[in-house]
Parts: C-alpha cells; structure tokens; sequence
C-alpha cells in the first residue's frame, strides 16, 4: 500500500472523529451475494471514493447506509451509535443524504418541488399531508439555497424533465447537499454528464467539508476520483478489498486495485 | 474570427427556436381536451338543430355526471400508474347494497352514506392486494375484483330487481339547481375538492411524485404503499357516488347497474390527457374528457347515427390519446437533449 501524500493538507484520518463506520455488512438478494462482509470507514470532513467494478456492491453498500436495503447482518454506526434504518426517511432524519445512481429526480414535478419534496412544510400541521403548502414559503426557501449550491441559473417553477441531465443532477446533488447534516452520499453523480456539468458538481463536491460534511462519492472515472477525493476504498465480489490515500498520479494503481491485479 | 462568433451564435439560435416551436407543441396537446371539446359541440350543433338547447345541454350534463365522477378516482389510480377497472360492478354493488339494506319504498338518507362507503371498502381491498399482496398488475387484481364484485351482487340481490329509489338520490340525480343538474353541481363541487387536495397539499404533490417515479419516492422517503393505497380508496368511494347517481337515475337497482361504466371512466382519463405512464394529467382535464364521451354519444344520437358507432368513435378517441401521450413524451425528450446540447455549447 502507498504511503500517505506529502503534500497533501494531511486529512490525517487516524485524529479525525470516526462519523459513519460500516462493518461486515452482508447482504444477499436470493442467490447473488451482493455484499459478502463489506466495511467502511468515514471521517468527520473527509470525502471518501467508493470504487469497484460493476456489480462490485458499491450500491447496495450506500443503499444499506441510506435505509432502503436491509442487511442481512453487520453493524452501522453514526457517531459513535447504532443506527437502526427501518426506512429512507430515518437515515434522511439522521442527518445522511443521498444522490441515487440513474438521476433520483421526478420528471413531472418543477425544480423547487424536486428540492424540497418530502420535506414540505404544511399549514395547519395538524392535518398532516393534507395541510397545504405555501407556494411564498418555498420559493424563499429555495432561494436561500439556490444560491450557494450553484443553482441559481435553473429556473425553480420549470418542469425538470425538461431540463438538461446536468440541470438534473445539480437539482438532485442540491436537494441532498441542502439538507444533509451529517453524511452526503453520491452514487455515480457524473456518469451522465459532459465535461462541463461534471465539472460543476464536482466543485460543489470538493467544498461540502467547508461545512462539516463528510462525502462518499462513487465513481468510475478516475481522474473525478483524484480531484475530489482524500481516500479511497475498493470493493470486489462484495467485499472492502484495500484503500489507498488519493493523490495525484495515483490513477494506475486505483485500476490495478479494482481490478485485482498487483 | 467574426464569422465564427457568427456561426455560433446562429446555430445556439436555431436551436432555441426549435426548441420554442416544441415548447407550444407541447402547450397545445396540454389543451388538447378543451380544444377537441369545443369542436365538438360546435361541429354537433352545426350539424344537429337542436344539439345546442338548453334541454339537451341539461341533458348531457346530467349524464357526464356519473362518467365525471368515476372518472375523478380513476384519474388518482391512474396517476399513480395503477387502473381501476372493478368500478363498474362498484356501482351495481353500492346501489343493489342500499337497496338491500335500507328498502326502497323507505326514504332514507342514511343511503346517502352507503353508497360511498361501500365503495370504499372494495377499493381499499384492492390497494391492500396491490400494495400488501406484492401483485404488481393492477389490471388484473382489479378485473378479478369486476368478477368477484358481479358475483357478490348477484348472490345478495338473487338476481332480482328492486324498483325504488329513496327520493333526496332521486333529487341529486335528476333535479336542478338555477337551472343546472343537481348530480352535475355535486361532481363540479367534488372536482374543486379534488383539484385543491392535488395541486396544493402535500399528499396532492406526492401522489404525482410516486406516478412520476415510485422507486425514488421511495428512496427520498415517501410513503409510497400509503400514498397508492389512499388512490385505490378515494377512486372506490368516487365509484360508491356514482352507483349513487345511477341508483337516481334509473330508479331501480338492478344486479347490472354500471355493466360496462369502466371503459367510459378510463377512456375519460386518457382523452383527458393523463398519461398511463403516470405521474401526469389534471382534474378539469378529466372533466372535459367526460364531456367529451358525453358529446359524442349525444350528438351522434341526435345525427340518428347507430349507437354502435359511438363505441367506435370513443375506442378510435382511446387509441389516438396514447398516441397524443407517447408523442408528448418524444418531444420531451428531444427539448431535453436540445437544452442540454445548449448547455455545452
Ligand atoms: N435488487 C436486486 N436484486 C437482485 N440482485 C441485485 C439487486 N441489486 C443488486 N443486485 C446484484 O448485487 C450485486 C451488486 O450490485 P450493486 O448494484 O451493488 O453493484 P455496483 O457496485 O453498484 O455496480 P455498478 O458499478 O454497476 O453500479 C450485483 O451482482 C447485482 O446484480
Ligand atoms: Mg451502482
């Protein structure tokens, strides 16, 4: 294994406050074993690139971390406790948030629905999701988002679907950047996009320790990896099979790891 | 140098003009109901003298109303990417179940509340089959739950006909107010409540996000299997209404009341717009898509036309609005991939 960059800001994680640990996490869909004792790792501030092939299990990990898998055994701790996702909305209540591999958004609803959906504040709160929803209220909240999360050129009344994949994803990486307290997890948050967008996002990616957020970020694009990342971890068969600090140069050697060969 | 700026700029132009043109394209198949609605009743009353009289205007009314109602729940389901094709032995059930219980020389209001609740019960029993059962055709739960609802009907009426309606659903569904069916008034009122419950409150915007894309309404969080199963509940109780509407109407309950009503319910739907692809369509256009299937059959009525050939004209209206549908998803998709080639320019 390499030995950590010189010159690099050390994100010296052994001094760092442990945020979220996964340990041997399984998990089977019938006879594909999807994760055969993963675990992971994050730091307080730290951004983390997730790596492995397809079908490694990167998804099914940041799916069991988000609430919608359940393991079939391994534990998850935020902060030190327990955390128990009986559904998405827990690990949202937990202060995680995530973007969802294929653009999580709804193509029917407008930019600030898609922003502030499940989080919609109603009036009377007593009728629960029959109260009704102030048009004025959201448009503020959007606007005192809009802003810092380099969205403020997408128009919030306008159809999403009509919207480019990266006017998408920058919506979907808003609404979980907005919100998240503790955890922001990305799955593949470029695979769709041209230079440009990509560029963009990964920006807004690189400043979210700024803010006491700690990132994990898949990708299959190594040079993404390199820009925004401080350490990776790599899966194979459903397993953490190594990690490596990220810095320039080390490209190479992050495909020698996910493919297997040393 | 100039020429290429030049260049550019005129083909980042063309582009958003191509884009616009599609834009309108996209505005006009919105108002694509109202449009062939007013054409209609202007083509009819051309053609047949006494199509636009107050009577007749009266009378299609009066009949919409019963469409327009089923049509309203059918619209939720069919949001949320379900159909609910029991409807029409809903209204056989709630109106032979009233009859049953209550008696019909006996004027009863306590039938007012029948009707919807029977209709309740069955489409809760088809969201619990859909959501909790994990079967994942809608189409065919709720065509078992048709035949299963027919059979009920027959086994409690004995297939007997009760002659008699309680005189306050008489009322609804034959008199006037100002001049305006009583029946047609209430489903306006029904539609105004639905409109404000879809377009502003948060159940309203989550049954569109859940029809626009279930799998990340779950992962944001959203209480999808609750969220599908209050649509199967409201579109029984909108067909509980509607056996109520029938019941008046003809005055008799009989075991086939509704025989056929689901057709004319999902046809209103998606002449009205929504998109069986979910997600998509409004109540007043599921109003004007009732009117629509109520114009026809009028006016061809009144032409002397062979009533054959509504069904004809309605099934030809079905297939040509799916085709309306999957042509507003294509050019969705090319002003996306238009905005996008902008974007990078
Ligand atoms: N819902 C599911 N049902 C059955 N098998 C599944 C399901 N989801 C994932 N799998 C299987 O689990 C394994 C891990 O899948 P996962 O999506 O986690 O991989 P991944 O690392 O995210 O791959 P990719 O890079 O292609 O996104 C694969 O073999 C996949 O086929
Ligand atoms: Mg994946």
């Amino acid at each position: 294994m390499s030995a950590a960059s010189p010159e690099r800001i050390s994100n010296g994680i052994s001094d760092k406050r442990l945020v979220l640990s996964v340990r041997e996490a399984r998990k089977a869909y019938g006879f594909v074993t999807a994760l055969a004792g993963a675990s992971l790792d994050l730091c307080e501030g730290e951004i983390v690139a997730l790596l492995g092939d397809n079908g490694a299990g990167k998804s099914t990990l940041i799916k069991a971390i988000t609430g919608i898998v359940t393991l079939d055994s391994g534990a998850i701790e935020l902060d030190g406790r327990p955390l128990r996702l009986r559904s998405p909305a827990d690990a949202r209540a937990s202060g995680i948030e995530t973007v969802f591999q294929d653009l999580a958004v709804f193509d029917n609803l407008t930019v600030s629905d898609n922003f502030l959906i499940g989080r919609e504040q109603t009036w009377p709160r007593w009728l629960g999701p029959l109260g009704f929803l102030s048009a004025r209220q959201e448009q503020r909240q959007w606007r005192e988002h809009a802003s810092a999360l380099s969205v403020s050129h997408v128009s919030p009344s306008h159809e999403i679907g009509l919207m480019s994949g990266g006017q998408r994803q920058a919506v979907a990486v808003a609404r979980a950047v907005a919100f998240a307290r503790r955890v922001v997890i990305l799955d593949e948050p470029t695979a769709a996009l041209g230079v440009r967008e990509s560029d963009e996002i990964l920006t807004m990616v690189r400043r979210l320790p700024e803010r006491g957020l700690s990132v994990i970020i898949v990708s299959h694009n190594m040079d993404h990896v390199v820009r925004v990342a401080d350490r990776a971890v790599v899966m194979r068969q459903g397993r953490s099979v190594g990690e490596m600090d990220v810095r320039q140069g080390v490209q190479k050697d992050l495909v020698a790891m996910i493919m297997g060969v040393t | 140098m100039g020429a290429d700026v030049d260049i550019a700029g005129k083909s980042s132009g063309t582009a958003t003009g191509r884009r616009d043109a599609l834009s309108i394209v996209l505005l006009l198949l919105q108002a694509g109901p109202i449009i062939i609605l007013v054409t209609l009743v202007v083509a009819f009353g051309l053609l047949a003298p006494h199509f636009i009289s107050v009577r007749n205007l009266q009378n299609l009314l009066a009949q919409s109303a019963i469409v327009c109602a089923l049509g309203l729940g059918q619209f939720l389901v069919i949001l949320v990417r379900g159909v609910d094709v029991s409807v029409g032995s809903v209204i056989a059930l709630s109106v032979v179940t009233v009859a049953t219980l209550t008696g019909v020389d006996q004027p009863s209001s306590i039938a007012l509340v029948i009707y919807p609740l029977v209709g309740l019960v069955v489409g809760l029993i088809n969201g619990l089959l859909i959501v909790k059962g994990g079967i994942p055709q809608p189409l065919v739960v709720t065509v078992a739950m048709l035949g299963i609802v027919a059979g009920v009907v027959l086994l409690i009426s004995g297939g007997n006909t009760l002659v008699g309606v309680s005189p306050a659903v008489h009322w609804l569904a034959n008199g006037k107010v100002l001049g305006i069916p009583a029946g047609a008034l209430m489903v306006l009122i029904l539609a105004g409540l639905f409109w404000l419950l879809l377009r502003r409150t948060q159940w309203g915007r989550w049954l569109y996000a859940v029809g626009g894309n279930p799998d990340v309404a779950q992962w944001v969080g959203l209480p999808r299997d609750r969220l599908i199963m209050s649509a199967y509940a409201i579109c029984g109780t909108t067909a509980g209404i509607a056996g109520m509407l029938y019941h008046g109407r003809t005055g008799s309950a009989s075991p086939l009341s509704g025989v056929g009503y689901e057709l004319d319910a999902i046809t209103a739907v998606v002449v009205g717009g929504a998109s069986l692809f979910g997600g998509r369509g409004s109540i007043t256009n599921v109003l004007f898509g009732a009117l629509i299937i109520a114009t026809i059959r009028s006016g061809l009525q009144q032409l002397d036309v062979s009533p054959f050939w509504s069904s004809v004209a309605i099934g030809i209206g079905i297939l040509v609005a799916l085709e309306l549908d999957v042509l507003r998803k294509h050019i969705e998709n090319r002003i996306r991939t238009l905005r996008a080639r902008q974007v990078n320019q």
